[in-house]
């Protein structure tokens, strides 16, 4: 029920780059997947609401004061590329 | 002097250090030998020496802890067994991790894991899989392999996973050891390296029921920087519940039938006739959409994974390819760095949240949460705990079911509808099929985690499984 067009569809909207080969055992794989999964479509949900969260929690708030919070130098230590005031990625029209 | 002190449980090594009859860097020192023998592939990470302070003074007693690749620890690689990640040593460490490294815990090392959690075998790991020290030619479960195979093996004392739907419990039971996963909200998860926000949980892997209560009870409680966590309700003690009177256990058809195989259904019966030994009452109850669990557990899970693996794109951390354009440094980092399973489970979740299936996939899937929730109400309003095998089967082979990721997904089906419905469940040891270990799941409702570790723990006693040959291989 998934085609191999929409499986690269989904893979340009995921930023995911596949191979030829990758995109088809995907759309393989992917279609047996979902054909089970789609099971659920028989089900009668009727006024069921969804559950997205099982904790019942409202509002969940903080006092809105200044806290101290991961130095730049730090945040910046791990990037693969950054200079002192920030990260640096090659430019999208490059 | 080494071999004898790893072979005690960590509460019993807690104690004696507490006692003053043992010290703690001695006792890192032991462990950290164990663990360096490692021919499993369980860890990916060991600390060098014995960390300069040990809070042996704590109620953990300084007894070393083994943590999954997926918490992240200051300083110290934290991959989730990804190759995505390989090399990252992050800013910060994980609440859970603070709280056990005060409690006592200091970290022994970083367990392997199924990349970024996703996976029953481990065999989806970036550094490659973990063995089943039963037996080295089959899978350990996952996706907490590497800490199950260590606890079981001997190489750590005791360990922490996550278990989004079974990581905990299903290598728990496949390698012979307790695994529990607690209440959604009752472990802060700031600082675990996101999978299915609303699904995942940190939760203890431990040699037996005592040394479980014991882990969990210090890392449990709200914490500021996880807005979904929760004050635990009650104080936890260690268990000493030796009868079940009283108490009533419901086995769902669903979850105990079709689809377990032989040996582990004798287990499981065998199992059931002790806790009528025991006093306990065993009745059947339905669970009647559980059965659907596994469809909505593998929209849920995957469609909040697409979001959550976002965030590694390259720019922050982690590994970047690619010299073209931004989109091509996007594209050609995560095409790099991420393993198959993780890029299956990233096409799902983007798919079923694609405009035009949103409603049908991805919408429904939350209605079936809700209908498996109401289900576990309702039983346990008849019940006041819930008995199932851990895993259909024993450990499979390796490579035996990598070629067929929808086989692997089914296998889940007695562990996805408990977190699903946010409640908690264990498996404990219950016997052995094949030469191999079989795992029984006891569920309960939200916070009964009191209730299932004493009922747990009177039966552990009365099955009186040994686990020393993994220990001794």
């Amino acid at each position: 029920m998934i085609d191999s067009e929409q499986v690269r569809y989904v893979a340009r909207l995921a930023r995911l780059r596949l191979s030829d080969e990758e995109v088809d055992r995907m759309t393989g794989e992917l279609g047996s997947i979902l054909d089970h999964i789609e099971k659920i479509s028989a089900l009668d949900l009727e006024g069921v609401e969804p559950t997205s969260h099982v904790v019942e929690l409202e509002n969940v708030l903080r006092p809105d004061e200044p806290h101290e919070s991961l130095p730049r130098d730090v945040a910046l230590a791990e990037a693969p590329d950054a200079n002192e005031t920030g990260f640096r990625v090659p430019s999208p029209g490059a | 002097m080494s071999s004898e002190v790893t072979e005690l449980t960590a509460a019993d090594a807690a104690g004696r250090v507490r006692g003053g009859e043992l010290s703690a860097a001695e006792l890192f020192a032991a462990w950290r030998e164990r663990a360096a023998g490692d021919s499993l592939n369980a860890y990916l990470w060991l600390a060098d020496e014995a960390p300069g302070e040990i809070a042996a003074e704590g109620p953990l007693g300084g007894v070393p802890l083994a943590v999954k690749d997926l918490f992240c620890t200051e300083g110290i690689p934290s991959a989730a067994g990804s190759r995505i990640l390989e090399g990252y040593r992050p800013p910060y460490t994980a609440t859970v991790v603070e709280r056990l490294t005060q409690a006592g815990a200091p970290t022994l090392g970083k367990t392997n894991m199924d990349e970024f959690a996703m996976g029953s075998s481990n065999e989806n790991s970036g550094f490659g899989p973990v063995k089943n020290p039963w037996d080295e030619s089959r899978v350990p479960g996952g996706s907490s392999g590497g800490s199950a195979a260590a606890v079981a093996a001997g190489l750590a004392p005791w360990a922490i996973g996550t278990d989004t739907g079974g990581s905990i419990r299903q290598p728990a039971a496949l390698c012979g050891i307790v695994g529990l996963k607690p209440t959604y909200g009752a472990c802060s998860r700031y600082g675990m390296i996101a999978f299915a926000s609303s699904l995942d949980q940190a939760g203890p892997l431990t040699r037996d029921v005592t040394d479980c209560a014991l882990l969990f009870g210090q890392m449990i409680g709200r914490d500021p920087r996880d807005s979904t966590s929760l004050a635990f309700p009650e104080e936890l003690t260690l268990p000493t519940a030796e009868r079940l009177d009283g108490l009533r256990f419901g086995v769902p058809p669903e979850l105990s039938g079709e689809g377990i195989e032989p040996g582990v259904r004798e287990v499981f019966d065998q199992t059931l006739a002790r806790i009528e030994e025991l006093g306990g009452q065993v009745v059947d109850v339905a669970l009647p959409h559980s059965n659907e669990g596994i469809s909505a557990y593998y929209l849920i899970a995957p469609a909040e994974a697409s979001a959550n693996l976002a965030r590694f794109d390259g720019v922050r951390y982690g590994a970047r390819a690619g010299d073209g354009d931004l989109l091509s440094m996007y594209e050609e980092t995560r095409e790099q760095g991420f393993g198959d399973e993780v890029k299956r489970r990233i096409l799902i979740g983007t798919y079923a949240l694609s405009s035009g299936y949103y409603d049908a996939l991805y919408g429904r899937a939350l209605r079936v949460r809700t209908k498996i929730a109401q289900d576990f109400r309702a039983a346990f309003e008849r019940v006041d705990l819930i008995v199932t095998p851990t895993s259909p089967t024993v450990a499979f082979g390796l490579g035996e079911r990598t070629d067929d990721p929808l086989a692997m997904y089914l296998s889940d089906f007695c562990t996805v509808p408990m977190p699903l419905a946010g409640i908690p469940a264990i498996s404990i040891p219950g016997g052995m099929s094949e030469g191999l270990p079989v795992g029984v799941q006891l569920a309960g409702p939200a916070f009964s985690e009191g209730r299932i570790l004493d009922a747990a723990f009177a039966l552990e006693t009365a099955i009186g499984f040994d686990g020393s040959a993994a220990r001794d291989a």
